[in-house]
């Protein structure tokens, strides 16, 4: 398996500017136990927008049968304040949460679908193949109505139930979605598995059917991999990135262990780095402590941790 | 154009703020990339050695005394998971650590697997000496003796940290390190360097890379067989590890390099793996992350070794350490201390 030990001589060069993708708002508060009161999602995803973070995921148009905490997604899209320089897609599984979306006012759209066979069937109920078939209806209309779409790739480090994943399934998945209409697609290290050699080596495969400028990355931290899994992204020429403010949303997978990379602690390094991203990290770990009391929970942020306990 | 580190503290923490413009999509032109480093990645180790230091830095740092047997305990378990060098305790005043205060007996205690090494601090020649001559050290059977035995000594690249932490100055500080090496060739005990606050300083903020090579290289030409560079509050990035570890190899060869990185700012095995593709191929680690940051109270401190090992193996980097060996001896010890662990991979294993 030299595979991993090759990448080795990667360039050191990073991008200029990366991208922040911030899904505490939908991906983070969706997996966290405690319901999170309408107006509490409405002023995080205000006080985010104040950070200058470029992208927040706002919610998401599923089933409240399915996904309680997001049964408010008409009142939070249409609630919050929409800072001119952030997009706020909103998930749409399908044509029904699309419609619900549009008419919530809804500008950007995202769309979910896997690498691995079980997980789709486990986590939406149907094939790989039908999912794109629906996704196909989602995008075909929303190019229609100059929505752009974001596509996400789960599994694509490892499943639960698989185990490990194909690099070369990964980027069949990866490049359908592309090639139906999605702008991006979200490459999901879903249940944290991954190290910068798998990363390494997915995106290899992945980057020989899309280009880097249309890939982000969507790294948990369940085995604190993370950041080291961005920063080989980034050397190899990804520059938009997905975290969660204060590291919410935990792992379904491994009950009490970690999900999301800490947007903080991922700004903390491209910023160390002299990498820029137009977010202000001091007002991103505020959003984190407001969320943070609401949810009666610790950070899972370590430089939250660190700052707030510094002399 | 290197990467400037930045070291953060609380008035200098903004980012470069204002709103870019957002139609700005996100294009891969690497033309004006960021240069970290000016050479060329070296190819990846094959093999990396851990040090673990969990038993006498992870302990040193935690607020509940460990009674001697479960250190004991502790450092055979970290023997049976296969890591080659175990720092087992520290010859320091009780005075100042009362947490190693049971140094003789730890060592005498410990079940020494061949192989593998114990390193212990001794921060000046009376310490060197207790721990040579703790009875058991030299006149042990060859068939327990596992090697040269060996110690280690804790020099600083700030002088104002070098001052608040051993009360003398950096010169001094090599000054009194020189005996003790002095000393160890004599005995035949080898002698490994530490060089604190290699990315930034608690006080003094911002520490330049050509100090800390100086200090590298003045504990390197006096003996010391390998240099751990510490990331003392693990303020550190990626950018400012590859500045630093390019400063360093040019005085003291990248072999006799190790990198010894804390997880405060959660920067840790980021900043690991620019130091394996810069050459680096010995990794200080603690068990559980055992012990926390002085400097932040509460805040972590240093990088669990299952964590690191996770991310070698991953890579196909050998180690010939056993994780779930490695995830026991880290229950155990959290179990002692009534503590939760600092591990991802331990907190995401057992609840799966």
């Amino acid at each position: 398996e030299n595979s991993a030990l090759e990448f080795c001589t990667l360039t050191r060069e990073f991008p200029e500017y990366v991208k922040m993708i911030e899904v505490g708002p939908r991906d983070g508060l969706q997996n966290e136990k405690e319901m999170v009161p309408t107006r509490v999602k409405i002023q995080l995803i205000n006080m985010l927008s104040e950070t200058g973070l470029p992208v927040i995921e706002a919610t998401s148009f599923v089933s409240s049968k399915w996904v309680p905490q997001m049964a408010d997604h008409t009142e939070v899209l249409q609630a919050i304040h929409r800072s001119s320089h952030a997009r706020y897609p909103v998930l749409t599984p399908n044509m029904h949460g699309f419609q619900d979306a549009v008419a919530a006012g809804a500008t950007e759209v995202a769309v979910f679908g896997s690498a691995s066979e079980t997980f789709s069937q486990k986590n939406i109920n149907c094939s790989i193949d039908d999912s794109m078939l629906r996704f196909e209806e989602v995008i075909c209309t929303a190019k229609q109505q100059q929505i752009p779409v974001r596509g996400y790739v789960s599994c694509a480090l490892g499943c639960p139930y698989e185990g490990p994943i194909e690099p070369t399934k990964v980027a069949e998945v990866v490049k359908r979605l592309y090639e139906l209409g999605c702008y991006e697609v979200s490459l999901g290290d879903t249940i944290g598995v991954g190290t910068p050699g798998s990363m390494a080596k997915m995106l290899q495969y992945v980057m020989k059917e899309v280009p880097s400028s249309a890939l982000a990355v969507h790294c948990h931290d369940t085995y604190g991999q993370a950041l080291a899994n961005i920063l080989t992204a980034l050397q190899m020429g990804i520059c938009a990135v997905d975290s969660s403010v204060a590291g919410l949303g935990g792992c379904p997978y491994a009950q009490g262990a970690s999900g999301n990379v800490s947007t903080e602690d991922v700004l903390y390094m491209l910023h160390g780095m002299g990498i820029k991203t137009g977010v202000d990290l001091s007002k991103v770990i505020e959003a984190g402590d407001f969320i943070c009391k609401a949810l009666n929970r610790k950070t899972n942020s370590k430089v939250a941790q660190a700052r707030s306990k510094s002399s | 154009m290197a990467a400037v580190m930045r070291f953060v503290n609380r008035s200098t923490f903004g980012s470069r703020m204002g709103h870019q413009c957002l139609s700005f999509s996100c294009s891969a032109a690497v033309a004006k990339s960021v240069q970290v480093g000016a050479s060329a990645g070296k190819a990846l180790p094959q093999r990396v050695k851990i040090v673990e230091v969990g038993p006498r830095d992870g302990l040193q740092n935690e607020k509940t005394l460990v009674p001697t047997e479960v250190k004991i305990h502790l450092i055979d378990m970290l023997s049976e998971a296969g890591l080659p060098v175990i720092e087992a305790t520290s010859f320091v005043s009780p005075e100042w650590v009362p947490q190693m205060a049971d140094q003789v007996e730890v060592m005498k205690g410990i079940n020494r697997r061949p192989g593998v090494s114990y390193p212990v601090l001794t921060p000046n020649l009376k310490g060197f000496q207790a721990a040579v001559h703790t009875s058991d050290w030299l006149h042990a059977p060859v068939t327990v003796k596992a090697g040269a035995a060996e110690v280690a000594i804790f020099g600083a690249a700030s002088e104002l940290f070098s001052k608040k932490n051993i009360n003398c100055s950096v010169d001094e500080s090599l000054q009194r390190f020189e005996e003790v090496t002095k000393a160890a060739k004599e005995a035949g005990v080898r002698v490994r360097g530490y060089v604190s606050c290699v990315l930034g300083c608690p006080y003094e903020g911002q520490v330049s890379p050509d100090k800390v090579a100086q200090v590298a290289k003045r504990l390197y030409s006096m003996g010391c067989y390998e240099i751990s560079l510490g990331d003392t509050i693990g303020v550190g990035t990626p950018g400012g590890m590859a500045e630093l570890l390019e400063a360093v190899s040019r005085e003291v060869p990248v072999d006799a390099l190790a990198v010894h990185c804390h997880d405060t700012y959660g920067q840790a095995l980021a900043n690991i793996l620019i130091a394996l593709q810069m050459g680096i191929s010995v990794v200080d680690s603690s068990v559980a992350g055992l012990g926390g940051c002085p400097y932040a109270q509460g805040a972590s401190g240093n990088v669990a070794t299952e964590d690191v090992v996770y991310m070698l193996h991953g890579l196909g980097i050998q180690t010939g350490v056993d994780l779930p060996k490695l995830m026991d001896a880290g229950a155990f010890i959290c179990r002692s201390l009534n503590r939760k662990t600092s591990s991802k991979v331990a907190q995401a294993t057992c609840k799966l």
